[in-house]
């Protein structure tokens, strides 16, 4: 067999290590896996109306985020980072430190419904967006996302990703508490 | 003083394995026995350093001693004590002890066990443990030191993840490191062998029980992470394909190759080059994974702490062994090319096929769970690979594989009879034609049905040829009964092992073809005293009561459970709160008849005191774990196979006197 063969384990041992080194760079530079900067930040809520969840309260509209400090949290009942967030979204709810709007994106209103029964319902109000017309709006890319929304209803940041007990200490709450200044 | 004791333990086993790794080398290479000698004490005196280390540790978190951070940061006094215990390896610093003491274990059982490894091979392998355990010493010595202070200490720690503190996850990361690390072995004997420059059938029947046993150990730590996600995480899913699953089950893959690989070897003396490389893959991938897991370069819903700086040393670690190993195997392995002529219709050509099939599907999961990182880099945008690319491409290289697997035992070596094989076979392919239609027609005709009709089609096509292959061997039918089971008394352990294996696979797939067909579920808002009912169960709500447990308060339910008016179960699921740190959880309770299972789980009571029951149907879930037993168990037997316990390798390095043993 050609000597050649026995070399190519080793180029595609490498060529993925170079993919690996590329990302850790990154990742120092503040990139992170589906982290987008949104264009949107410091931009307007672009405006909506979600159709309701049946059993969970009246339609979402872009009317029902002004006026005050909000969380806007894009989820479905098929996203499992989702359900790892969830707990940490019912804490919030239970504190009653800021109203989260949710939602209910790429989903089919009923497993959404069954999902919140069995998770738990953080959201003051929750809107069906089931083909992305909203989604694609706010320029979510995946699920969880969740956008904090100051009182005039501008877009001020973009968490990617499930919100853990860090990211909740470290910049979503500091960022709530200055906006409400 | 006792984490300061630990922690000069861990730099005393980082110099002795300095040693370790260098002077038994030069010693087997210059044919200087008092040096390559020292492999074993070395061996032993790291194992004493790295264990004290590791008591250290746990002594450090079963008394709270909360001036130590690692402790502070992941313990609470609050916890029972087998949380506390656990708590050692629940974190990044922790699990990193944790993996440094099986590596010095396995070195130590190297040490001792083995008496008839020749001297040099010992010292080399033992040599090469030495170098991993260089690189994993330097970094939780550099970057994750256990045993740093926290000055001054906190009144209490913040706790662990109440998701984590489950008997089934406080064994899962142990299991899964004992087979993770285990490859280590097959690794080292591996790379001294590709430094001996021979590869042969003794070197293959010696590097077996240690994959072996990694392998063992892979597969219940899965399983065990497989059913605690079932059971915990309270809607009944088993398997995800999220990255942090697939970091265990690549190697799993790689592993099971070379476990059939290394049967070739032995037997044929050919794949050698081809095993050493699945010996340095296997190992390398449980390294990726470790990689993958903590750098954070991947997204997963099993986020351990990531850090990048962490990333950069664990990258570095990888480039040295993984790299400096193929850089070995690409000058030593093309001078292996040796052994007997390759057959296609043959025992060694259906283990071949399985190397393939298995290589492959090894590779498309790592592609699936690295396209993000590609992708990224790339800038092809940010995308997600979930369970319908991994079901779209893995299942299909599965089901090839599995009719093989019906074929191949029963194909001698060298050169096999394949009209011989499938004549025997008839009988099972009567048997699967006969499930495929008999599913089709009773679940409905629908394409899901068809699906399921396959799936338990492959399921029992696998265990009635592996059943007809058993029959075979110990000529079930063909003569009398005792002379049958007597021959099944003599029979070799590793045959009943494979039999056991391969029958457990062919369990676990028709618990995976079942259980993703049939499940059935219902969710209903229910009054204390409702009845709701699914799949013929009867589910009465009785109402909901408090508990408070050692660290938390639950809402407890109960409900029984009745099957045309017999008392079936009282189910008790739980929504339990904890204190430290303040998080909600849900307990499933699981009633199985041992073929299927009725999960119950409870959501929010409202107002009107109506609590949301969610009651899931799931059939044949159990077969799953029965599966994965019996996999295990299979991998045990052949384990205790005599041909390891006595080592006595036939050929090339046996000394003439001891032939007529």
């Amino acid at each position: 067999m050609n000597r050649a063969v026995f070399l190519i384990p080793l180029v595609v041992f490498f060529t993925l290590a170079a993919f690996f080194a590329e990302r850790l760079v990154a990742l120092r530079h503040g990139d992170a896996p589906n982290l987008l900067p949104s264009m949107l930040i410091n931009k307007p809520v672009p405006a909506f109306a979600l159709s309701p969840m049946p059993g969970h309260g009246g339609s979402l509209s872009s009317a029902d985020i002004k006026g005050q400090v909000t969380l806007v949290n894009f989820f479905g009942s098929w996203c499992v980072a989702c359900a790892a967030e969830h707990p940490f979204l019912v804490g919030i709810k239970k504190s009653g430190i800021v109203p989260i709007f949710g939602v209910d994106w790429r989903d089919d209103p009923v497993k959404g419904a069954e999902w919140l029964s069995r998770h738990g319902d953080p959201y003051t109000k929750i809107g069906l967006d089931p083909d992305s017309k909203v989604a694609i709006d706010f320029g979510v890319t995946g699920a969880p996302e969740t956008f904090v929304i100051d009182a005039a209803g501008v877009i001020r940041y973009k968490q990617t990703g499930p919100i853990t007990a860090e990211v909740w200490e470290s910049t979503l709450l500091p960022l709530i508490k200055e906006l409400r200044k | 003083m006792i984490p300061e004791i630990g922690h000069f333990a861990l730099i005393l086993a980082l110099f002795v394995a300095i040693v370790q790794a260098s002077v038994p080398l030069i010693g087997a290479s210059r044919g200087n026995t008092a040096w390559a000698g020292v492999a074993r004490p070395a061996a032993v005196a790291q194992f004493v350093f790295v264990a004290t280390a590791f008591g250290a540790l746990m002594h450090s978190y079963i008394v709270s001693d909360f001036s130590v951070k690692n402790v502070a940061d992941n313990s609470h006094t609050d916890k029972p004590l087998l949380y506390k215990i656990a708590g050692v390896w629940s974190n990044h610093e922790g699990s990193l002890i944790l993996w440094i003491t099986i590596l010095a274990v396995f070195g130590l059982a190297l040490a001792l066990a083995g008496r008839n490894l020749p001297p040099a091979l010992r010292a080399r392998t033992l040599a090469v443990q030495a170098m991993i355990s260089v690189g994993f010493l330097l970094f939780i010595l550099l970057t994750s030191n256990p045993f740093a202070r926290l000055d001054p200490a906190p009144l209490n720690g913040r706790g662990m993840n109440p998701l984590l503190q489950d008997p089934g996850l406080a064994f899962h990361p142990p299991m899964l490191y004992l087979g993770y690390v285990g490859f280590s072995m097959a690794f080292s004997f591996a790379i001294a062998a590709l430094i001996e420059g021979r590869v042969d059938a003794a070197w293959a029947r010696w590097v077996r029980p240690w994959t072996l046993a990694a392998w063992i150990f892979l597969t219940l730590g899965i399983a065990l992470g497989s059913w605690w996600a079932y059971y915990t995480l309270g809607w009944g899913g088993w398997w995800y394909w999220d990255p942090v699953e697939n970091a265990s089950f690549i190697p799993w893959l790689a592993g099971t190759a070379l476990l059939h690989s290394a049967i070739v070897v032995e037997k044929r003396d050919s794949l050698k080059a081809w095993t050493i490389l699945l010996a340095i893959v296997a190992f390398s991938l449980s390294l990726v994974g470790t990689f993958l897991v903590r750098s954070g370069v991947l997204t997963s819903v099993h986020a351990f702490a990531s850090d990048p700086t962490r990333g950069v040393f664990v990258l570095a670690l990888l480039a040295v062994t993984i790299g400096g190993s193929l850089i070995l195997f690409a000058m030593r392995a093309p001078a292996l090319q040796a052994g007997g002529v390759f057959a296609p219709v043959s025992r060694e050509g259906g283990l071949l096929v399985n190397n393939l099939f298995l290589s492959a599907a090894a590779a498309t999961v790592l592609l699936g769970t690295l396209y993000p990182l590609f992708a990224d880099a790339l800038d092809l945008g940010k995308v997600s690979v979930g369970a319908p690319f991994f079901n779209a491409t893995f299942v299909p290289m599965m089901a090839p594989l599995i009719v093989v697997m019906g074929v191949g035992p029963l194909l001698s070596w060298k050169r096999g009879d394949l009209s011989g094989a499938l004549q025997r076979l008839i009988a099972a392919m009567v048997a699967t034609a006969a499930a495929i239609a008999t599913v089709w027609l009773v679940s409905g005709r629908s394409v899901g049905s068809l699906e399921a009709a396959f799936g338990l089609g492959l399921a029992i096509w696998l265990l009635a040829a592996t059943a007809v292959e058993y029959a075979e061997r110990i000529r079930l039918f063909r003569e009398p009964l005792a002379a049958s089971l007597h021959r099944a008394a003599t029979l070799p352990r590793s045959a009943h092992g494979m039999s056991l294996a391969h029958a457990g696979l062919a369990v676990a797939i028709a618990g995976i073809a079942g259980a993703t067909a049939w499940d059935q579920e219902s969710v209903n808002s229910l009054r204390p005293g409702a009845v709701t009912t699914l799949a013929g169960y009867d589910i009465v709500f009785q109402g909901v009561e408090p508990v408070r447990g050692p660290n938390y308060t639950s809402v407890r339910a109960n409900i029984a459970v009745s099957r045309q008016g017999h008392a079936v179960a009282d189910l008790h699921p739980e929504r339990r709160q904890y204190a430290n740190p303040p998080m909600p959880t849900t307990t499933a309770a699981i009633y199985s008849n041992g073929v299927s299972d009725l999960y119950v789980a409870i959501g929010d009571t409202d107002g009107g005191g109506a609590t949301v029951v969610r009651v899931y149907f799931k059939p044949m879930v159990p077969l799953l774990w029965y599966g994965a037993a019996l996999l295990s168990l299979g991998g045990l037997v052949s384990l205790s196979d005599r041909r390891h316990r006595v080592g006595a390798p036939t050929g090339k390095r046996r000394p003439a006197s001891q032939t007529g043993a």
